[in-house]
């Protein structure tokens, strides 16, 4: 057990290539409750969260997922965050933001003075009186399509819906953070322990198992999803770091547009890029990346070995002029080892056989 | 000739030390502890030291890598690499079962007596149980 972000989390259970195997093949449970959890409420919630966030929220319609970005005024990223659109039973609306855990606390100082604008909302910390499961994998679906009052089959990706389970609610999205098919679950706190057995118990005949902080990392790396603090920081736009999906600049206005605006139109000037280090050898974070004639162009943000691939992957942040090159070299502790370019994600899952 | 864990000397830092004579001179073979191999768990990658250099005690030689981190290998002797076990690195999964015999990274000449930090197997029993 390793502390992270105030709460004390298993880097693995049984092994992170193992558990990493698990989730590409059957699939795995997380523990993700360290997550922060913010729900907003009230009139204008909406517009509330649509002025500080990249993405566009006033459009959404109950039930819909987005990811998005907070930006401060210079277009640096304060967090990469998930907003829902949700409606409980009793048709009530709220929007459910899922911030990471390290910018928690950040997160809600940021909102403070620009909630005094939208004096109607209201936005309340569930962080601590609810917990999150992640199930992901090619069998996550399949097997909890009997465990709530809704099968969550008729969701798709990037969308939500509130049921229950022995009539205790629970939040359900299909969405994740591995880059397989699979949910996300919400549940009250005192719930978490029976839900996450429950799912586990459900899940032993296909081969769920447990997984932690390791594999988590493994799996995102290889998804080519981005984590906040090494390919996301306050340094960095997200169009400068490749997601520009995640912003929407056409006739809106929000917090951080002018400067994502700038950069989108002069283009950025940096970039970030997979690399495939040569030889058995990882790359890890802050490594250099040189030019093929050995320049330092940039730094390895996020690296280790590909435990699907069976080679060491890498992604870095270089210099846009270099951001074409054919080959690249990277600084591994002293050593120089040639890297090549490849396209991100490293690794697609197979699409579904339906 | 399997070796056996009872008989050898430990270094704090995990490896362990197989002390032999070869006419007249004293060598150590060199190599990390299945405790550390279980430790460290998911081996991708080992980087060896050149033959004929010289090392001090407590001196960085090398490092193995898991799929999490990266792990200094130290030196629990001093004198000079007169053999690597180069078939080691491509074959790391086989340091679960056998990090005492096929497990050895590298043989040092001596240039002096060992250290009297390195532990007895008893004592390094007793660290691995504390550090559980």
């Amino acid at each position: 057990m390793v502390p992270f972000a105030g709460y004390e989390m298993p880097i693995q259970y049984e092994g992170i290539v193992a558990e990493h195997q698990a989730c590409r093949t059957k699939a795995a449970l997380f523990d993700v409750s360290h997550m922060g959890r913010l729900r907003f409420d009230g009139d204008h919630a909406a517009e509330f969260l649509d002025h500080v966030l990249t993405r566009r929220v006033t459009d959404m319609v109950p039930g819909q997922v987005r990811y998005g970005m907070v930006c401060n005024a210079e277009g640096g990223v304060l967090d990469d965050v998930l907003v829902s659109f949700l409606q409980t039973p009793s048709e009530r609306r709220f929007h459910l933001l899922v911030v990471n855990a390290s910018n928690r606390e950040k997160i809600l100082k940021w909102f403070e003075p620009h909630l005094a604008d939208f004096p109607t909302v209201t936005m309340s910390d569930r962080t601590e009186l609810t917990a999150m499961i992640a199930i992901q994998g090619p069998m996550a679906i399949e097997v909890c399509k009997k465990l709530f009052s809704i099968d969550p089959s008729r969701l798709k990706n990037y969308n939500a819906f509130i049921t229950d389970q022995f009539k205790k609610p629970v939040i359900v999205s299909r969405t994740g953070y591995t880059g397989e098919d699979g949910l996300e679950l919400i549940v009250r706190a005192e719930e978490a322990h029976r839900v996450w057995e429950n799912v586990l118990l459900a899940g032993r005949e296909a081969g769920f198992v447990p997984a932690g902080l390791g594999a988590r990392d493994t799996l995102r790396m290889e998804a080519g999803m981005p984590l906040y603090g090494h390919e996301l920081d306050e340094t960095i736009d997200p169009i400068t770091a490749g997601l520009k999906f995640g912003c929407n600049l056409k006739d809106r206005h929000f917090i951080g547009e002018e400067a994502l605006r700038a950069v989108a139109e002069q283009g950025p000037t940096r970039r970030r890029i997979g690399l495939l280090p040569t030889g058995k050898r990882p790359a890890r974070e802050g490594c250099d990346v040189l030019s093929a004639d050995g320049e330092k162009i940039g730094q390895v943000t996020s690296g280790g070995p590909s435990p699907t691939l069976g080679v060491p992957i890498a992604m870095a942040t270089i210099d846009a002029k270099h951001a074409k090159d054919a080959s690249f070299q990277i600084d591994i502790r002293g050593k120089t080892t040639d890297a090549l370019p490849t396209k991100l994600p490293f690794y697609k899952r197979p699409p579904a056989a339906s | 000739m399997a070796r056996d864990p009872s008989t050898l000397r430990y270094a704090e830092t995990h490896e362990w030390v197989d002390v032999q004579e070869e006419g007249g001179d004293k060598f150590a073979t060199i190599g990390i502890s299945a405790f550390a191999v279980e430790q460290l768990n998911d081996l991708v990658y080992m980087d060896l030291p050149e033959v004929g250099r010289t090392l001090e005690v407590g001196e960085e030689f090398g490092e193995v890598e898991s799929v999490k981190a990266v792990s200094p290998l130290y030196s629990p002797v001093a004198g000079e690499v007169v053999a690597v076990h180069t078939d080691l690195p491509d074959n790391l999964d086989n340091l679960n079962d056998d990090a005492f015999d096929f497990g050895w990274i590298l043989k040092v000449k001596l240039s002096a007596d060992l250290p009297d930090s390195l532990m007895d197997y008893a004592a390094y029993q007793k660290q691995c149980s504390e550090a559980g």
